[in-house]
């Protein structure tokens, strides 16, 4: 068999008009990502590095096409995912699933647990029976490290901790094959935050997962990474194994990155 | 090293509708001239309360108790200086700026965005001193904003904060927060929403200004690695308390609490390494444990941990922590 990439990525391009006034139209466009190649390999972690600004998250939107490149091809599962329309498209798309890093925005304050995970079930499974629904919400809750409980309970009622662990469960209810994580650990305090990326490491292994994790901080990707990217002005100026890149960089941006990042003496 | 804060006891109470809760409980610790003093605690602690609590800037309907002395600058031969927590707003008022200033974590909420940045800081700066000329006071703040190391000083004052990067909007705080001249800078996460770049920037700046200036920094964060490159000594914070405290190295080579022990193993590192997550979360100060806030939490957790919260213990010279395996634990060090 043909190891196949999971996700290949060629020159994406995204940019957007320059606002010069309200009623005047300019023809100057700043570029948020450009030029970004790279494969995903099954079962891998591809850590996303870089400052705010620098278009991680504009990427992780296409790849998700959550919004259209400018140009550039996408293929996911060997397929055309950017020309996907319709069925396709809904069948590519509940194959790959987001985790947000604002686990309260993020999360519907009117919709108890139960029903925010179950959500992308009634959509995609919609011939699914309640009782069958809820059974494969509590299993995943159960997954995630909340009780089967928490499933008649609102948003308000958990910790930030905990409402990670909702956002993970909601987007692992439809077995996706693809994950993208944009910083997930970052609105948490760091004992909690260990611990969602604990989860994230241990989720992985059970389902199968490739995972996309978008950080500004090194020390955050460099806990699960195989191959990181880093990122600066749209652009990938650095990519390899997360040993290579964190413990050799090449790029004089990837070491002023790393040289930045406050140490705890060992 | 001339004493210049001397807090004793303080204590924040805030009503909730199941009675008084102590975000901030008995703290107690000293901060010298020219000394980083690191307030390391995740959310929830205590950290910001406290310090919002030194400078009378505590929520309305919170109660203060305890002291917190503040020691005018040479002042080692007069030893009476002022109670904070007993001042009269009349008598905050003039210390406020002058004397201790603080810098928040985002600065664009603490600008006003319709104002240019060099009239903010003409504004703290005639706070003070009424009789000041326009041009004085013009001059003072430009010459804050230089201080700040921001680069064109007289075309940063007319700009306004939406203008302005993050960094430099710190950067801008800063200048207003010093250009009063205060002794003592109270700094909560200042550089937390920074890029890691532009944070070593802002840390930089800080340990420059403490060093030219005298200053007496009082650090609050949640991030070790940052505490680690700033403070002298640091203070540990859980649920309200000080859990531990100690020289900046020897606290985060030897831990001696194992709240601090957690935290350094739950700590994101450069090199890969393996996370041990503390389980659990903080508690609720409405629902702390009878004994150590801790215990449920704690790895090392034995019966007697339970029956009453723990005193500071001294651990080593300078190095005390709240706990009663101190000093029979041998912690290991981590990674």
């Amino acid at each position: 068999m043909q190891a196949e990439a999971l996700l290949d990525v060629r020159n994406l391009r995204k940019s957007y008009p320059i606002s010069t006034g309200a009623f005047t139209k300019s023809e100057r466009r700043t570029v948020a990502v450009d030029e970004i190649s790279f494969a995903l390999e099954r079962g891998e972690t591809l850590g996303i590095v870089g400052e705010s600004g620098c278009g991680k998250t504009t990427l992780a939107r296409m790849l998700l096409r959550l919004i259209e490149p400018d140009s550039g091809e996408l293929r996911f599962r060997g397929q055309n995912w950017l020309g996907a329309r319709g069925a396709d498209l809904r069948a590519l798309r509940r194959r790959m699933q987001m985790v947000f890093q604002d686990p309260v925005a993020s999360l519907n304050p009117r919709m108890r647990v139960g029903a925010i995970i179950g959500e992308p079930l009634a959509v995609h499974e919609p011939d699914l029976s309640r009782s069958k629904r809820r059974d494969r919400v509590a299993e995943i809750l159960e997954a995630v490290g909340l009780s089967a409980e928490s499933l008649d309970r609102y948003p308000h009622e958990f910790s930030g901790g905990q409402r990670q662990r909702i956002g993970i469960a909601r987007a692992l209810i439809l077995r996706p094959e693809l994950v993208i994580a944009d910083e997930p650990v970052s609105a948490l305090d760091v004992s909690v935050g260990a611990q969602i990326l604990e989860l994230l490491a241990r989720l992985q292994r059970e389902f199968s997962l490739t995972l996309i994790l978008i950080s500004h901080s090194l020390p955050v990707v460099a806990q699960l990474a195989t191959r990181v990217a880093v990122m600066q002005s749209g652009r990938i100026v650095e990519i390899g194994a997360a040993g290579h890149v964190l413990g050799a960089p090449r790029h004089p941006y990837t070491k002023s990155l790393i040289a930045a990042v406050p140490q705890i003496p060992a | 090293m001339a004493v210049r804060l001397d807090v004793r006891k303080l204590t924040v109470e805030l009503p909730t509708q199941t009675g008084w809760v102590r975000p901030v409980n008995e703290v107690s610790f000293t901060l010298g001239e020219g000394e980083t003093l690191g307030i390391v605690g995740e959310s929830g602690s205590g950290k910001t309360m406290l310090s919002l609590a030194l400078m009378g800037l505590e929520p309305p309907g919170a109660r203060r108790k305890g002291e917190a002395w503040l020691h005018e600058r040479d002042g080692a031969a007069d030893l009476r200086g002022i109670n904070l927590i007993a001042a009269s707003p009349d008598e905050m008022r003039p210390l406020r700026g002058r004397e201790m200033a603080m810098i928040f974590q985002e600065p664009m909420t603490a600008l006003n965005p319709v104002m240019r940045v060099g009239s903010q800081i003409e504004e703290a700066i005639r706070v003070h001193e009424s009789g000041a000329s326009k041009n004085d006071i013009h001059q003072r703040a430009i010459r804050a904003l230089e201080q700040a190391a921001l680069s064109e000083p007289e075309q940063r004052a007319r700009q306004y904060p939406h203008q302005l990067s993050g960094g430099l909007r710190q950067r801008v705080m800063i200048a207003m927060a010093l250009a009063p001249g205060p002794g003592i800078l109270i700094a909560d996460e200042p550089s937390t929403a920074l890029d890691v770049t532009v944070q070593k920037q802002i840390l930089e700046l800080l340990a420059k200004l403490r060093k030219e200036l005298q200053l007496s920094l009082l650090f609050i964060t949640h991030d070790l690695g940052v505490v680690a490159q700033v403070a002298d000594r640091i203070i540990v914070m859980y649920a309200g308390r000080i859990v531990e405290d100690g020289p900046t190295a020897e606290v985060l080579r030897r831990p001696r609490h194992p709240y601090t022990e957690g935290l350094l193993r739950a700590a994101p590192r450069l090199a890969r390494g393996n996370l041990i997550p503390i389980p659990g979360t903080v508690p609720a100060l409405n629902a702390l444990p009878p004994g150590c806030a801790f215990a449920p939490r704690c790895p090392y957790h034995v019966t007697e941990c339970d029956a009453a919260v723990p005193e500071l213990r001294p651990a080593s010279k300078n190095h005390n922590a709240r706990c009663i395996l101190v000093p029979c634990a041998q912690p290991t060090t981590t990674n």
